[in-house]
């Protein structure tokens, strides 16, 4: 449920991004001086519909970070203080290794986050463990240890600067980074 | 760096002569641990001489600060520009609320160096408590000013001063969750503040070594951790090594020769030791449990470090070598950063129980826990040197990290003062 919410989450956001740099690539120049002249305001060009919704197809290049990001999903969350893979992380960890065995050249970094509600030293041990279990999940399932690199962050790269229970939960993550490899 | 040219003269006594009273028994009395409820009143009038009034008031808001002394305001003040040789006039003292006095003049030596002289008297029974004379190059007329402020308290406290000492931290600006974190360092008044990394990447847990020259701290990188040894003085640094895992919270040894931290392999944090001249390391614990934030004893015999191999974090001393681990911290909640008092009576730590933060301190064995503070997010206590007064982090919700200091009663509580936003403070021994 989770990685579904947040794979449409993302997939807006690229569309989103997309249409603006689409925007900005089409914005009318407003020098008078350059092309004809004004003539009275409206030029006399007939009306032309808009493209439709599904006109443009946008989709990840598969092999890419985008497609890992968007059709795999990069996150997956953990329990308070907890370092087990959790059930609804075990899809996404499934399709993780799927797509890195798919992948062989693909190198990785797994980071362990942790909320705001521990103490650094503290939360850098515990991120350490989260990111070994993603680590130990992903070995598990048949890719290569030498193509892992793992990294805790403790509680310093909140991706929700939240301060409530959804934020913190947020907060309590593994999130696998392409390093190299990525198409 | 100017702490190398640093010499004072500290004359005791030198200015005692026949006209005026030597020390005398201190009629005044202010106890540090019993959290003096009531201030004592103190006058501090401008000293005489260039950067006289400076140096007053750098001493009035150090004593302010220390929430044992109230300055009493100067237009209060039944005499002014008082003369050094001459004794003040303590029946008009009497008449305001004060009990003791510093008067003082600064002159400049025919080699070009700051002199400065200053008298501590005890009002009620017109006796001298100090007569001392410091002298320094004239831009070091802050640290003289923070000497005073040490003489002064240690006189009337009988605990050593920390006036005359920096604060290593992190400096944070930006919006939470993208912050900057910048190694900085400063007097312990938030003077002379200046940044010692650029911020490019993230710093973490800076410590001063025994002799107050060197730093060691955790830099945190996309392609790992790495712990650094900083020298203040020639402004090198270099790392502790190459590690596979993660590498974090370092602290130095008393002596300043190893360094205890913790390395992570394969998901599993212990404590290690190494030894600066021979880079040899010694792994010092090996459960499964993370184990961090050590910390030695001031003798160097032991340490006491965090543990969560009995299921939560929870404060554990070993000794030197990793022998005799005993867990000393048994109330509820989760015990994290111990850090034991220069003076070897505490062991401060960070505390979590009912969904709130505490610094605390407990008895090295575990008994006569004392909560001293409570908020939000109240983290990383570092001692005075002199083990009555403590720096940390507090963080509000949803708020930025601010430096404040508190005592070992628990009853004075107040912002350090330092202006910006800043977090892991570590405090210096008291400089030479």
């Amino acid at each position: 449920m989770r990685f579904n919410t947040q794979s449409v989450m993302r997939l807006a956001l690229v569309v989103v991004a997309a249409a603006s740099l689409a925007a900005c690539a089409t914005k009318p120049k407003t020098n008078p001086d350059a092309g004809q002249p004004p003539q009275g305001g409206i030029p006399d060009v007939p009306y032309r519909p808009p493209a439709g919704p599904g006109a443009v197809d946008t989709r990840p290049i598969p092999g890419s970070t985008q497609d890992f990001i968007i059709n795999v999903g990069d996150f997956v969350y953990f329990d308070l203080d907890s370092y087990d893979v959790r059930s609804d992380a075990m899809p996404v960890l499934d399709a993780q290794a799927a797509w890195l065995r798919r992948y062989p050249n693909v190198s990785i970094r797994i980071e362990g986050n942790c909320d705001e509600r521990g103490t650094r030293e503290y939360n850098l041990a515990l991120g350490s463990r989260r990111s070994n279990a993603v680590k130990d999940y992903l070995v598990s399932r048949g890719v290569s240890p030498s193509r892992i690199m793992t990294l805790s962050n403790g509680k310093e790269r909140p991706i929700n600067p939240g301060t409530d229970e959804e934020a913190y939960q947020q907060n309590r993550n593994g999130q696998t980074i392409i390093t190299s490899g990525g198409m | 760096m100017t702490l190398r040219h640093l010499l004072f003269a500290l004359c005791a006594l030198v200015m005692g002569t026949a006209a005026l009273p030597g020390v005398a028994a201190a009629q005044i009395e202010v106890d540090v641990n019993q959290g003096n409820i009531q201030p004592v009143p103190i006058a501090i009038p401008a000293f005489s001489g260039g950067r006289g009034g400076d140096i007053a008031q750098v001493i009035s808001a150090n004593l302010e600060q220390s929430g044992l002394f109230a300055p009493v305001n100067p237009a209060a003040f039944p005499e002014r520009n008082l003369d050094i040789a001459i004794q003040p006039n303590f029946e008009a003292w009497k008449t305001i609320d004060t009990q003791v006095l510093v008067n003082g003049q600064v002159t400049t030596e025919g080699d070009g160096r700051l002199r400065v002289d200053f008298r501590l008297w005890d009002i009620g029974s017109g006796t001298q408590l100090l007569g001392l004379q410091f002298t320094s190059t004239p831009e070091n007329w802050r640290r003289v000013a923070h000497k005073i402020s040490d003489q002064i308290y240690q006189r009337l406290t009988g605990e050593s001063g920390y006036f005359d000492t920096r604060v290593v931290f992190i400096a944070e600006s930006g919006a939470r969750g993208k912050r900057v974190k910048r190694l900085s360092i400063m007097d312990q008044d938030g003077a002379n503040n200046s940044y010692l990394t650029d911020g490019s990447y993230i710093v973490m847990t800076p410590r001063f070594s025994a002799n107050s020259q060197e730093i060691t701290y955790m830099a945190l990188r996309p392609t790992g951790s790495s712990i650094y040894l900083f020298n203040i003085s020639t402004g090198r640094q270099e790392t502790l090594g190459r590690f596979a895992g993660m590498v974090f919270a370092p602290r130095f040894s008393p002596s300043g020769d190893r360094v205890v931290f913790s390395v992570e392999k394969n998901g599993n944090s212990d404590l290690y030791l190494m030894d600066l001249r021979s880079r040899g390391q010694t792994r010092l614990t090996s459960d499964p449990g993370i184990d961090t934030s050590g910390s030695f004893s001031p003798n160097g015999g032991q340490i006491v470090f965090n543990s969560d191999r009995a299921g939560s974090p929870q404060l554990y001393v070993m000794n030197a070598d990793g022998s005799g681990v005993r867990r000393i911290s048994r109330g509820g909640g989760r015990y994290t950063t111990p850090v034991w008092s220069p003076k070897g009576d505490f062991i401060a730590f960070t505390k979590q129980s009912g969904g709130e933060f505490h610094i605390g301190v407990m008895k090295p064995d575990g008994s006569d826990e004392r909560i001293l503070t409570t908020s939000y997010l109240d983290e990383g206590p570092t001692w005075a040197p002199n083990g009555r007064v403590l720096m940390f982090f507090r963080e509000g919700r949803g708020g930025e990290p601010r430096l404040w200091n508190v005592d070992i009663t628990g009853r004075i509580l107040r912002p350090a003062p330092y202006r910006g936003s800043g977090s892991d403070p570590a405090w210096s021994p008291l400089l030479d």
